[in-house]
């Protein structure tokens, strides 16, 4: 039985329950964020440890991290979701079938995550290879001399000390995450975006979803730069400013 | 000294490996469909490139008076540019572009009049969606950008300015601007790559950049790799050329104090 749309209202259009829209678009919103949030995540990991190779590994590692930067900056995200759903399973099962394993499959969701963490992590190493920086050579030395172990410097005096000083960009990455997963609708993933395509096109109501969406991603990146600003007000305490 | 310290040797031994693997992609792969082709990548090359410089010479010249009222006021005004910047900040620019396009675009043809207008046979075309849904986005990011830029300039070069007596309005054109300008220079080589990484959601609605037409070889000749990294290395040297030409021109102005 086809419903008809034309004669129903905004709010009978978006409601949650099935003649609605709405819970579709909210279903959107929740694979939206889990992918945003899996991917920095992942972002902030390569992050992490790239900015540690930037600083204290060898030259080779250095100048293979640039390469990287570089690389993930340049090229747009929407060619590297190309990539990663269609040429890197490929790759993969070329690998896989050559060592004797069987085909796998490489979803929307799954090259979401890689390709969000991937860039994510490019311009995280750079945030955090400038906060690290910014944490005073006394401190981690003094640390030192008091024996510590490497690791237990890094989680007890550099994190904390260098947070004050990364939260600013790491609140900016959040955004950008939130953003970037939008681009998955160009491969048929259904998060948030190509949920309210998919509502327009059922229901030839195309302003309303759209506009629906972009006050939902509104919303979330209202309070999550307010979320953020609260917590460098937190992690900055006892800072000192000039 | 970066002139010194360029050619050690494990930079040699990667300049190898990655001449090697280019040369194993050059030879090893297929290619034969790039002559086919050419003349419509070119074609597409040219939109993507007169979209880029359009809507960011178009957004720049938004973001001028988006960034001054910020600063200056009127309230009114002041309040509308903000809500511009974060309306354009917060949302994804594939659902903006998507609610020009399909959105205003289902909205216009009930318009009563609009048909008949000279407006019409743009509005039926995807390209101006594209132009300014770009412009738009570009706008809202330089917007914030400029505000800032603008704010920084010192208080005592515009009260000196006004001291000896200059117009308002001539502060602004030979003082408050270049100097606001000069500000945002080092940070508007990274604005416009990110710009470009921006331009290929217009082959979302059907406008046919060099994203788009790569889309159609992958599908017309089924090959999977080679039109993918072809894409890449061409947005690659789109990418170094913007950040080659903005090295160029930091060298070329003045230091700012």
């Amino acid at each position: 039985m086809a419903t008809n749309y034309r004669e129903m209202s905004a709010a009978e259009l978006l409601s949650l329950e099935p003649p609605g829209w709405g819970g579709a678009l909210l279903d959107g919103l929740v694979v939206s964020l889990q992918v945003a949030l899996l991917g920095y995540a992942i972002g902030i990991v390569i992050g992490l440890g790239g900015a540690t190779l930037k600083r204290s590994g060898g030259p080779v590692a250095r100048d293979l991290m640039s390469v990287y930067t570089t690389f993930v900056r340049a090229i747009p995200e929407l060619v590297l979701i190309l990539l990663a759903y269609f040429a890197l399973p490929e790759l993969l099962n070329n690998v896989l079938s050559v060592v004797g394993f069987g085909r796998i499959e490489i979803n929307g969701f799954a090259a979401g995550v890689l390709v969000i963490g991937f860039v994510q992590g490019a311009y995280a190493t750079e945030v955090f290879r400038g906060a690290i920086a910014s944490v005073p050579v006394g401190h981690i030395e003094a640390a030192h001399s008091f024996g510590m172990h490497p690791l237990r410097i890094f989680h007890r005096i550099t994190i904390p000390e260098m947070l004050p000083a990364a939260i600013p960009g790491l609140s900016n990455l959040w955004l950008i995450a939130a953003k970037d997963t939008a681009l998955l609708a160009v491969v048929g993933f259904t998060e948030l975006t190509l949920a309210a395509r998919q509502a327009s096109g059922a229901t030839k109501h195309y302003f309303l979803f759209l506009l629906a969406a972009g006050g939902l991603y509104l919303m979330v990146t209202l309070v999550s730069a307010q979320l953020f600003k609260w917590l460098e007000n937190r992690v900055s305490r006892g800072t000192r400013y000039a | 000294m970066p002139e010194q310290t360029l050619m050690k040797p494990h930079r040699l031994i990667m300049v190898l490996v990655a001449a090697v693997l280019v040369l194993t992609f050059a030879f090893m792969m297929d290619w034969a469909w790039l002559p086919k082709y050419s003349s419509e990548i070119l074609d597409a090359l040219w939109i993507t490139i007169a979209l880029l410089v359009s809507s960011i010479v178009v957004g720049f010249l938004l973001a001028v008076p988006i960034g001054l009222v910020q600063v200056t006021g009127p309230r009114p005004l002041t309040w509308l540019a903000m809500s511009f910047c974060t309306l354009i900040r917060g949302t994804p620019i594939l659902l903006q572009m998507w609610v020009l396009y399909y959105g205003l675009g289902s909205l216009f043809p009930y318009m009563p009049g609009l048909r008949q207008s000279w407006l019409w046979p743009y509005l039926i075309e995807a390209w101006p969606y594209a132009f300014v849904a770009l412009t738009l986005s570009f706008a809202g990011y330089e917007g914030e950008v400029m505000r800032a830029a603008f704010k920084g300039v010192p208080r005592g070069e515009l009260e000196a300015a006004h001291a000896i007596g200059m117009h308002p309005f001539t502060i602004l054109r030979r003082i408050w601007l270049p100097r606001a300008v000069q500000r945002v220079l080092p940070t508007l080589g990274g604005e416009l790559i990110l710009q470009l990484k921006a331009t290929p959601l217009v082959a979302t609605i059907a406008v046919v950049d060099v994203y788009a037409i790569f889309g159609r070889i992958r599908q017309e000749t089924f090959i999977i790799y080679e039109p993918l990294l072809m894409l890449a290395l061409i947005y690659l040297i789109f990418a170094g050329g913007i950040a080659f030409v903005f090295r160029l021109l930091e060298n070329k102005l003045p230091a700012r104090g």
